[in-house]
């Protein structure tokens, strides 16, 4: 029965998908590609790269993108909800002791630490988003002007404070701008 | 915050974290940190690292943690569904055409854009966040950070990994150190 399959493979993605962002990749494709076979490699490329252009982590784009491939809509829920499973059980056993009135001091003392680590963490990944998306290559250099251009508007207006939300839609119009200008320009 | 004025708040945020990963971190702080006022860096920081502690999207869980924060339990679901209900009806949706879709030069150049305003808005929480973890503890504080942040670059080191590392560190470091004399 696909359903149970499709269940009881995504289980196994959103529980052993630790770290985030495309670290989750070769656990995916090692469950999704090599042992049930529902993708083929360059379709898993293609996961990837449908990805980055559509909101949501990767794990639940390609629970999504399979679910649908194997069982329609149906399949995609009973797909993206398997993936998610095994975190919600997690954090709301977790969150009962975290959130409880009186904290332990084990916790506080592990956030005492976790806190400016988990800075650096985001820190290390705003810098990867950074280099992958306005340099086109790092040897040799090579930026892309369009992702450049609308890096410099957005930051300059983002130190002005303005909303998250309208400054990424402005990016985007950076980004038409851009490649009508190299449209024009024959590029 | 009513449950469903928390819902259309996530899945709002959901629709635009592309990627995946830490970019719901400044969408998340813009809502409830700085606009709404319900949370405090640190607490927000707390709830990030809370996170890590489990296999799944960051994102997911973000959102169910800061529920959890806000509306308890019920809270906590309403986070789950409105974070993963964005990206099931976009490519349930966007399936059948996404080879277009993918390949498209407009879409692309939107993307390219998108890509830089999301690194700006990225570096710029970024920056306000370790003002906020380096008030207290600031020699401590600011040894881990750096730490932290140049594993990650530059060690392919699991992030869960270093997330438990750091929580040990901080058991050990506060127990013999105590809270107001650590440096």
């Amino acid at each position: 029965m696909i359903f149970l399959r499709l269940f009881i493979a995504f289980l196994e993605v959103g529980a052993f998908a630790f770290g985030g962002g495309y670290a989750a990749l070769p656990l995916i494709e090692r469950v999704i590609v090599d042992r049930y076979g529902w993708l083929t490699l360059k379709e898993m490329t293609d996961v990837v790269s449908i990805s980055q252009i559509t909101p949501g982590p990767i794990a639940l784009n390609a629970a999504t993108f399979v679910g649908t491939r194997m069982a329609g809509i149906p399949g995609a829920v009973v797909a993206s909800a398997a993936t998610v499973l095994p975190q919600t059980v997690l954090l709301l056993i977790l969150g009962y002791f975290f959130f409880r009135g009186k904290r332990s001091s084990v916790i506080e003392r592990a956030c005492g630490s976790l806190r400016p680590g988990v800075t650096g963490l985001i820190g290390a990944a705003a810098i990867s988003i950074f280099f992958s998306s306005v340099f086109v290559s790092t040897a040799p250099i090579a930026l892309d002007p369009v992702a450049l251009a609308a890096f410099a508007v957005i930051f300059l207006l983002r130190l002005k404070r303005i909303n998250i939300i309208s400054l990424v839609m402005l990016g985007a119009g950076v980004g038409l701008l851009g490649g009508l200008a190299e449209q024009l320009a024959g590029l | 915050m009513s449950l469903w004025k928390y819902f259309i708040k996530i899945f709002k945020i959901s629709m635009l974290t592309f990627g995946g990963g830490y970019t719901i971190v400044p969408l998340i702080r813009e809502e409830f940190v700085r606009r709404e006022s319900l949370l405090s860096d640190d607490e927000m920081l707390s709830l990030i690292a809370l996170s890590q502690t489990v296999p799944g999207p960051i994102a997911v869980s973000t959102a169910l943690l800061t529920g959890y924060r806000l509306k308890g339990r019920p809270g906590a679901v309403v986070g789950v569904a409105a974070a993963a209900l964005p990206p099931l009806i976009t490519i349930s949706v966007l399936y059948t055409f996404y080879a277009w879709f993918a390949e498209n030069f407009w879409v692309r150049a939107a993307l390219r854009g998108m890509g830089g305003a999301v690194s700006a808005v990225m570096l710029i929480a970024v920056y306000d966040l370790a003002k906020a973890s380096l008030k207290k503890h600031r020699i401590f504080s600011a040894v881990l950070m750096v730490s932290a942040f140049l594993t990650s670059l530059l060690a392919s080191v699991n992030t869960g990994l270093i997330v438990l590392i750091l929580g040990l560190l901080g058991i050990i470091a506060f127990k013999f150190v105590p809270e107001d004399r650590m440096p």
